[in-house]
């Protein structure tokens, strides 16, 4: 991966003030400069460097698909070095995949291949995985979540 | 829960969903993209937000970005019974960002306890899921840590327009 892009004091605290609570009022970035003693030119100049070197990935609303009569289900499979290149092709073209990711652990873990699909209704995540098995010829596992227990971006900035 | 949404609010997602516009009136540029009043767009973001329909509004940093090199699935095999209690456990630790219960896909899967882990080194995530097996004590039969070693795809979530 590439070296991340430096950052300042003021960056690091914008960062760990603007995990979430983003004013909704006429003026929000005035605010939210008040908070960091900065004034609203400047912050929304530190925000779109912040973006445009991808130290921030998104600023704006987090919306939670479940909620909007969507769905959102991490799913997993078991795919071999010599296949990989053509499963991955095969799962990172569907639009519904939002994120996928190797991982391995030192155990060997039984799926090393794991990803996230996103869909407008249920039923759009079962043809999803269809359509991965059917392209693949592999099993596709999924790993609905049964319960939340938390979820929230709480990592102060170290850098 | 699922809660329809109409279709303002449909618009208003889609407006959003790439982020909010950098402008000091960030709300009332929304309101003229969609042809509705500053105070419409404001009710309706707090709306969804009571119901969770919007988690929070603000910054995702890049994990990377922000000192947070390794990041480990903890995956562990707790007694169902024993689970609510201890999910709600682990997910309070500062470190851990993401804590659910899925289901076991045996016989090749048998954890059913999902902690995201974050550190800045590998040896780090591995100390943190060292203390969470502590937490968990002899009520853990079993659990892994999975590294990710590759980004493959990462677009986020979006709906269609």
């Amino acid at each position: 991966m590439r070296e991340p892009a430096p950052i300042d004091a003021v960056d690091r605290a914008l960062i760990d003030r603007l995990q979430g609570g983003f004013p909704i009022c006429e003026r929000p970035y005035a605010e939210v400069a008040g908070w960091l003693g900065i004034d609203e030119a400047e912050l929304l100049e530190r925000l779109g460097r912040l973006l445009a070197t991808r130290v921030l990935t998104r600023f704006g609303p987090m919306f939670q698909v479940e909620r909007m009569g969507g769905a959102f289900v991490l799913a997993a499979m078991a795919v071999a070095d010599a296949d990989w290149q053509r499963v991955r092709a095969v799962v990172d073209a569907l639009p519904e995949v939002a994120h996928n990711y190797r991982r391995e652990s030192d155990r060997n873990s039984a799926f090393n291949m794991w990803f996230v699909l996103a869909t407008e209704s249920e039923a759009g995540i079962a043809a999803a995985i269809r359509r991965i098995e059917e392209g693949s010829g592999l099993p596709v596992f999924a790993f609905p979540k049964l319960r939340e227990y938390f979820v929230e971006m709480k990592l102060a900035v170290r850098t | 829960m699922s809660l329809r949404l109409d279709d303002i609010d449909r618009r208003l997602v889609l407006a959003t969903q790439d982020g909010l516009p950098l402008v000091p009136r960030p709300y009332h540029e929304l309101a003229t993209q969609l042809g509705i009043a500053p105070a419409e767009v404001m009710e309706r973001l707090l709306r969804m937000l009571a119901r969770g329909v919007i988690r929070r509004i603000g910054a995702v940093p890049n994990h990377y970005a922000i000192g947070y090199t390794a990041n480990g699935m903890s995956v562990w095999d707790v007694p169902d019974e024993a689970i609510d209690e201890l999910g709600v456990r682990v997910g309070a630790l500062d470190f851990v960002t993401h804590c659910y219960h899925r289901p076991r896909r045996l016989p090749q899967w048998p954890y059913n306890l999902f902690a995201m882990v974050h550190g800045s080194s590998r040896d780090e995530v591995l100390d943190k899921v060292v203390a969470i097996a502590r937490l968990l004590g002899p009520l853990c039969r079993a659990h892994d840590v999975l590294f990710s070693t590759e980004i493959l795809k990462k677009t986020g979530l979006r709906i269609g327009g």
